[in-house]
């Protein structure tokens, strides 16, 4: 689905910003009737370009001090080292993203902590013991900003 | 700060943010009064920011995501900040981090294909301000996207 009109972006970029507004309150704003703009979200869900929504939440206030982003590269490759890895990284709960990357990393990961204690007891405790991991670099975020993207 | 049932209630959530606020009331065990004043505390004290729809840029015709990793000049004068005005300028880039360590900067850079990967690489990221050193890391799958915290 790549023939979006305008009025279809800006849709997108209003929800990403804020998704809990009405279809009613939406419509107002790009002079759509409120059934109108309920059908556009509708057709832009079942399009599978809005994929759902995220809790934007300020991780820092609730005692998650410490963001990190891991490059890890797997010492054995293979079908089955990677489907082990993934299925035992996707289940440690301090880690939010995994990206299976080609480069000089085979995975990206992104992981959150209470503080830099907190994160080397999550690296020594669950990443360093994960099958088949090799090296790997840590990068802590200190700030973060997502862009709406090519949608003006 | 935060008491048991505002960690419940954020935890259900994160859980699944789409359910309507009677269902995640029942959920987190509290009455849609209780939810709504909890959550519009969590809102004032800035812990509870929002919620934002979920873009799949591949459905909207960007196949291509590269994951830039930059290490910059620091030897010159705002250096980062220059960098960072000119990435924003860009529009493909969606994402945009700074860290401590190797890396300097991150960006996230989306395309329709290689070519037009290409394009942007040549016309808009070789030309941003103080770059020491470019590493790029394709996208090929995402595994877990979350975005929750164990609370």
């Amino acid at each position: 689905m790549t023939d979006l009109d305008d009025i279809d972006r800006r849709l997108v970029a209003a929800l990403a910003e804020d998704a809990a507004q009405s279809a009613g309150a939406l419509g107002r704003r790009f002079g759509l009737s409120q059934p109108a703009a309920w059908r556009r979200i509708r057709r832009l869900e079942e399009a599978g370009v809005l994929t759902g929504r995220r809790v934007d939440l300020d991780l820092e206030k609730l005692g998650f001090g410490v963001t990190v982003f891991l490059g890890v590269k797997l010492a054995t490759k293979g079908r089955v080292s990677l489907e082990d890895f993934e299925r035992a990284v996707t289940a440690i709960p301090e880690v939010q993203t995994v990206q299976h990357v080609l480069g000089l990393y085979d995975y990206r990961l992104r992981v959150v902590a209470r503080d830099l204690t907190d994160f080397e007891r999550v690296l020594r405790r669950r990443i360093m013991t994960l099958p088949g991991v090799g090296d790997f670099e840590a990068n802590v975020l200190l700030s973060e900003e997502r862009r709406p993207g090519p949608l003006g | 700060m935060l008491d048991d049932t505002d960690r419940r209630i954020l935890r259900q959530l994160q859980a699944d943010p789409d359910v309507p606020n009677a269902v995640l009331a029942e959920r987190a065990g509290v009455t849609t009064g209780t939810l709504w004043r909890r959550l519009e505390r969590l809102r004032e004290a800035g812990v509870y920011r929002g919620v934002r729809a979920r873009i799949d840029w591949a459905a909207l015709g960007y196949a291509v995501e590269v994951s830039l990793r930059f290490t910059l000049d620091k030897t010159a004068r705002g250096a980062f900040d220059d960098f960072l005005a000119a990435a924003r300028e860009v529009p493909e880039v969606t994402e945009i981090q700074t860290f401590l360590g190797k890396v300097d900067v991150r960006l996230s850079v989306i395309a329709r294909d290689m070519r037009h990967y290409q394009d942007i690489y040549r016309s808009r990221i070789l030309t941003l301000p103080h770059i020491a050193d470019i590493e790029a890391l394709m996208h090929v799958a995402t595994i877990k996207s979350a975005d929750t915290v164990p609370l």
